[in-house]
């Protein structure tokens, strides 16, 4: 139970002259649902990001220090991206659709990977929108484009796609932020369930929805980790002054 | 907040939406007058048989014959030149944006270099590209009209890309990643995808250029009153045709470079149309 799937060690990151992380030290515990926690701007979404290299993207970006992922450092030479980032469901704060049609978005991660047998492709794909209770509104219009699709459904979508190449973790980056409250309950909703399934690391500013998911909390302020721990302990006990702030909401 | 409390924020309004109508109108009057002087010089000049014989002997002095050979020499030249571009200029203007996203300051030293590329004028392309056919002994070709009509709307076809590839939202481009996407499978499955009505307007624009252009085919291409059978053949070019028929002395020959001035005005509004009915279906897949 206590194993982690991805531990950071002194992971530092800078972006030209701005240092966004800070001496990063953590474990992600594995098949939980893990917390970063924090305001705005306090480099939570980059820590969530180097887990996948996306930072690879950054301009002008230095890292030092490394994450380790079941063990084995992410940031060799030997380790191949795009194995590694099939490891890694990433949700994005906005649903980002690809341009084609429902059925092709959950369809695509599969077609890259090489498998292309027809009939096992509509079994997938139905599947994984079974999974993300997708399937019953969709069904219908699987070839329809999936902008079409109202912003809570494309939310989901995206999950479904991110599920489908079969990874071992799930980085959801605020993914409710910009949703209805009806939609945001939906995913919630659904993590809680996949957390048996997967390991999941999700980022958000918002208090209550921290209290109402996490198992293990992270949290940051300007870059650093302040404190991190078991959800109940972080909660009810916290230890430092700037996180029992955030706690209490005097904080800005 | 300066000086626009003037006048209230109705008159204003209505100012700016006068004077942008009075833009539109401007454009539309002079398209309107173009049209209208080539219709109503050329149309009573088409006939059958300006589109569907070559020149006989003596067509320039009002002998008989048509424009075909001008006809089929623009399309081949045309079409090919395109092909050859679309060919060079997908994957350059995929590969500033894909592979060099990180790297601002070369793609803006690129960028520079291709609109430098597009403010030559076409004499210049066809002068270059002359230069070299003589060093090489090569004569005036379809092949090499094709080349360098290429090498001349290239530029037009990759920044025309390029600006529709740079609004591909960033979030797209994670989460293809995050997929397991290598870059050229995010480059050609999501990027040429989300970008194909934007592409589609690049070549077309290009076409336009290619098929309308005088001066880089000049040299290049040639002229005949043949229709070319094989690439190293030379080939007319309709823009020359009309130039031909306009410096004659005869007016009944003038009226004849406005009648296949028609065709050229025909032939690449109903390109432009077919091109984008056929590319209709495609727009629906773009997210914004």
């Amino acid at each position: 139970m206590n194993q982690s799937k991805i531990e950071v060690k002194d992971l530092n990151l800078s972006i030209g002259n701005q240092h966004i992380l800070k001496n990063i030290n953590c474990k992600i515990p594995s098949r939980k649902i893990t917390v970063i926690l924090g305001s705005s701007g306090c480099g939570k979404s980059t820590l969530l990001k180097s887990m996948n290299r996306l930072t690879d993207l950054y301009p002008k970006v230095k890292i030092s220090g490394d994450i380790l992922l079941n063990n084995q450092g992410i940031f060799g030479k030997e380790v191949e991206v795009t194995d590694l980032r099939k490891k890694m469901g990433l949700m994005s704060q906005r649903p980002a659709p690809l341009p084609m049609s429902i059925f092709d978005n959950v369809a695509y991660g599969l077609r890259i990977s090489g498998r292309k047998k027809k009939l096992q492709m509509k079994l997938r794909v139905e599947y994984y929108l079974k999974v993300v209770n997708l399937w019953d509104e969709v069904k219908d219009r699987l070839k329809a484009p999936a902008s079409s699709l109202s912003i809570g459904q494309q939310q989901r979508l995206c999950l479904a796609r991110g599920l489908a190449v079969d990874p071992e973790l799930i980085l959801a980056d605020e993914p409710t932020s910009a949703l209805d409250p009806l939609s945001s309950q939906v995913i919630e909703k659904k993590f809680m369930e996949l957390k048996d399934s997967f390991t999941i690391v999700w980022v958000t500013h918002t208090l209550r929805q921290a209290k109402r998911m996490a198992d293990h909390v992270i949290f940051m302020y300007l870059g650093e980790i302040i404190e991190q721990g078991p959800a109940e302990e972080f909660f009810n006990n916290p230890q430092h002054e700037i996180t029992k702030n955030f706690l209490n909401g005097s904080f800005n | 907040m300066w000086g626009i409390k003037l006048i209230g924020k109705k008159t204003e309004e209505l100012i700016f939406k006068q004077l942008m109508r009075l833009a539109n109108a401007i454009i539309l009057f002079v398209i309107g007058l173009i049209v209208f002087t080539i219709m109503r010089k050329g149309l009573p000049a088409l006939s059958w048989e300006i589109i569907s014989q070559v020149p006989k002997g003596g067509y320039y002095f009002g002998g008989e014959g048509g424009v075909l050979n001008a006809i089929v020499g623009s399309i081949y030249l045309a079409f090919g030149a395109t092909f050859l571009a679309f060919v060079i200029s997908l994957p350059s203007a995929l590969f500033i944006n894909v592979h060099l996203q990180k790297h601002k300051k070369l793609q803006d030293i690129i960028r520079l270099f291709i609109d430098v590329m597009w403010g030559i004028p076409s004499v210049v392309y066809g002068a270059f590209a002359f230069g070299i056919m003589i060093y090489m002994g090569i004569r005036a070709s379809l092949m090499a009209g094709i080349v360098t009509v290429a090498i001349f709307i290239m530029p037009i076809m990759i920044r025309g890309m390029d600006e529709v590839l740079k609004m591909v939202p960033k979030t797209l481009f994670e989460s293809g990643l995050s997929l397991g996407s290598t870059k050229y499978e995010l480059s050609y499955r999501i990027f040429f995808k989300q970008c194909i009505p934007g592409i589609a307007t690049a070549i077309l624009l290009s076409f336009g250029r290619a098929f309308g252009d005088v001066a880089a085919v000049l040299f290049t291409a040639g002229f005949t009153d043949n229709i070319p059978t094989s690439l190293t053949q030379p080939a007319a070019t309709l823009p020359l045709a009309i130039f031909f028929q306009l410096s004659s002395p005869i007016p009944e020959v003038q009226n004849r470079a406005y009648a296949a001035a028609a065709i050229l005005t025909f032939i690449i509004l109903a390109i432009s149309v077919f091109g984008r009915m056929a590319l209709r279906k495609y727009k629906k897949n773009s997210i914004n």
